[in-house]
């Protein structure tokens, strides 16, 4: 032990940090220099590690987590001290509501200075201290190896998560023994991955005593990457299936039981079945206001089996009749294998009634009268002919519902967008982040006119570091959800919707700009054509434009503040649920 | 339905900068309230023990908040003491008095079996330990004589018994599963 730091490697604190993200197996770190880290960019330039130079640290780290979601692994971003963190804001409180693992490295002002106000001071681990799974002040060189190290382990284990370590300055430039093997000392992080035997028992015996039960699966479905056990409890019991938006692609949306998207404009199928459930297995899920509606009306004769990893989500938003703590693939898995003992009922006449729902209420839309394309047809079409192999990425609103409901979900872990925060202009980056992940698979982001003018900037670092993308941009000319909003609730005043982008910018002319190819379709018979153009090309981003229709609206919807029973199917008009069959 | 109860919490942390801020700012981004809080080291320099009295409307928020507390790395383990448990504040008060009331005033501090720590011409600075029923009666009974300020601390609290929280035979309150 004595003469332990005697033998280590001294290195300088930058070296020291690299080394340990090269040890925690990083590929690809996305981020920006500027001062405070700019001692981490020099080991970093002899590294293994893929460094992307972005175009603004909010891309950094919606490339992470598009990173981290295409491969299961953990994204990495980089930024400077001040400005440079705080751009990082808002990609980490995403991660932080959708339960990406990334960890995100800042510098920091030198230590003796942390507290003065110095250039491009900000308090980032204060200011991220609510949006974090947990993050990091390292003011000494020697702290930085077990503080990457613990990172990385609290970022990818039980409940995945962002985390930041913020790394003073001459922490980077001192020196100190490089010590990576010394075992992780965290008392006060033990996740629960193993779910109890007992209440999964309890679960199996409920479900046997149901007669409309509902897999109400979620993201953790995803992130645990329990599809097969998902698939196999399916199979096994017949119980019907409803995905929440984090959660598309976890059963394919052509298995019969597959009832669809619940929530605020989710399928009246999907709705139905939660509303109607005497028996909600919620697995991964959080019972998220978008999916609930008001609560107090929510699946008002179900009782709940509620499993996640996060013991803080049960019983959170609803009282809980069978609390289950662990990993999806063990609860799954473990049901699978309990159920396996049990006579399961028969639920035919509950999946024939959803069945007639999904049959009597299925998605569409009414093509638009001005000649303008249809934003769902497009979208549609891209799915069809991407087919259900690429890797699908939006932005945040209309064009991301329709995108839910058209885009074909087969594969899990092909869907990424942002969905508990909701952050437009998650597209392009995210996009980025995923096709640096899964280079041999097609990523297309389906965007919208507004989120696109949030994170374009990114296309030009998708041109230089050879990350061939594809973008449509979704152009009503307007903030269309918010849009939709004003035309149903605001008497169409339309205050500041209006994004004029019929006059500027020009889609095609900026991304060619920018080292693109642009294209755009105005017409029906072009969207084939120019999605089929995009798919040929394979050296570059493409970006297309499609013109649609201003006024076309999400449907179904659920009013928000409202019950879920109220789902409308379009303006005013309600589906008839036929209580008399159950 | 909404029926308020008072829970007093003993929460071990991980002695570091910084973890305070992030339990004050866990209460206040959930809507958790915080009556007092009391922070200091503990038998293990590593470790500190936050005494924390909170007021919750219904029982599942105490759960939800013991379940959040859990979430944070640098929390370390978290019991619910009884009612029955030791539970002290200090309290120091500055009272008017003169050569006439002084006694007066001592007599009184005296029957809370507190003391009197500091004594000028015109006032006399008492302090006193004990649960915040008995300090808020010595307040009450010092009142007439004029309080010219006054500090309290936190709440701290200990389990009746033998035993420690550190003990595994005691009922923690992590999350059950």
């Amino acid at each position: 032990m004595a003469n332990k730091s005697t033998d280590l490697p001294i290195l300088t604190g930058a070296q020291a940090l690299i080394a340990s993200l090269e040890r925690c197996g990083v590929e690809v770190a996305f981020g920006i220099p500027g001062g405070a880290i700019l001692p981490a960019y020099d080991p970093l330039y002899d590294s293994s590690i893929r460094h992307i130079l972005v175009r603004h640290e909010q891309g950094a780290g919606h490339a992470a987590e598009g990173y981290a979601m295409a491969t299961g692994r953990v994204g990495v971003c980089i930024a400077t001290s001040g400005p440079g963190a705080t751009n990082l804001v808002t990609p980490i409180a995403d991660a932080y509501l959708d339960s990406v693992p990334i960890v995100a490295i800042t510098g920091q002002v030198n230590s003796t200075f942390i507290g003065t106000d110095a250039f491009q001071e900000a308090d980032i681990r204060g200011i991220t201290m609510p949006i974090t799974k947990h993050n990091f002040l390292v003011k000494r060189t020697e702290d930085i190896p077990e503080s990457i190290k613990a990172a990385f382990h609290i970022a990818s284990t039980g409940r995945p998560g962002p985390v930041l370590v913020d790394v003073a300055k001459d922490a980077l430039t001192g020196r100190a023994p490089f010590d990576f093997e010394d075992e992780l000392v965290l008392p006060g992080y033990k996740p629960t991955s193993q779910p109890h035997g007992r209440q999964i028992k309890e679960s199996a015996r409920i479900i046997c005593l149901s007669k409309r039960p509902v897999l109400y699966i979620g993201g953790g479905v995803i992130k645990a990457r329990a599809w097969q056990e998902l698939a196999d409890l399916v199979e096994l019991t017949g119980i019907p299936v409803v995905t929440t938006l984090m959660a598309r692609g976890a059963l394919p949306d052509a298995h019969p039981l597959n009832m669809g998207m619940p929530g605020m404009h989710g399928a009246v199928s999907a709705v139905g079945a939660l509303q109607k459930s005497d028996l909600l297995i919620a697995v991964g899920t959080r019972f998220d206001d978008r999916v609930t509606g008001r609560l107090d009306s929510f699946a008002p004769d179900a009782k709940i089996i509620h499993a996640d990893i996060d013991p803080a989500e049960i019983g959170k938003n609803r009282v809980v009749d069978v609390p289950v703590v662990g990993d999806a693939k063990a609860f799954l898995g473990g049901l699978v294998e309990s159920l396996r003992h049990e006579q399961v009922p028969e639920y035919t006449e509950w999946t024939q009634y959803l069945g007639g729902l999904k049959q009597r209420y299925p998605l569409g839309w009414t093509e638009p009268q001005d000649g303008k394309l249809s934003p769902q047809h497009v979208i549609q079409r891209i799915g069809q002919i991407a087919g259900p192999d690429a890797i699908y990425v939006t932005g945040v609103g209309q064009h991301q519902m329709w995108a839910a409901h058209f885009l074909p979900f087969a594969r899990p872990a092909k869907w990424l967008t942002s969905g508990g925060a909701g952050t437009m202009g998650y597209c392009v980056p995210a996009a980025m982040g995923a096709k640096v992940g899964a280079p041999d698979q097609v990523v297309w982001g389906i965007d919208g006119d507004g989120c696109f003018q949030m994170t374009n900037q990114e296309l030009t670092t998708c041109v230089l570091n050879n990350i061939p993308i594809k973008i449509a941009v979704i152009n009503n000319g307007a903030l269309g959800m918010v849009r939709q909003w004003q035309t149903l609730f605001y008497d169409k005043r339309y205050s500041s919707t209006d994004l004029n982008t019929d006059l500027v910018p020009n889609f095609p002319k900026l991304a060619e700009a920018m080292g693109c190819v642009g294209l755009r379709a105005t017409k029906p018979e072009e969207v084939d054509e120019v999605i089929n153009q995009a798919m040929a090309i394979n050296d570059r981003p493409v970006v297309v434009e499609f013109v649609c229709h201003k006024d076309a609206m999400v449907w179904p919807m659920v009013a928000a503040g409202t019950s879920n029973d109220d789902i409308k199917i379009a303006r005013d008009m309600a589906p008839e649920w036929e209580d008399e069959v159950l | 339905m909404s029926t308020q109860s008072t829970h007093t919490l003993s929460v071990l942390v991980d002695n570091k900068p910084g973890v305070l801020a992030r339990i004050s700012s866990l209460f206040s981004r959930r809507g958790f309230n915080i009556e007092s809080l009391a922070v200091g080291p503990t038998e293990r320099p590593e470790v500190s023990r936050i005494t924390l009295v909170t007021t919750v409307d219904r029982p599942d928020v105490l759960e939800q908040l013991v379940k959040q507390l859990n979430k944070l790395v640098e929390v370390y383990k978290i019991i619910e003491l009884a009612p029955n448990s030791v539970q002290r504040e200090l309290i120091l008060i500055k009272v008017r008095c003169n050569d006439t009331n002084r006694s007066a005033v001592i007599d009184v501090v005296g029957l809370f079996r507190g003391k009197a720590v500091d004594v000028g011409t015109e006032s006399v600075t008492v302090e006193a330990t004990g649960s915040s029923d008995k300090l808020a009666a010595l307040v009450t009974m010092l009142e007439p004589y004029g309080i010219i300020e006054l500090v309290k601390s936190g709440q701290v609290a200990l389990g009746r018994g033998q035993k420690s929280i550190t003990e595994k035979n005691r009922v923690a309150l992590r999350a059950a599963n």
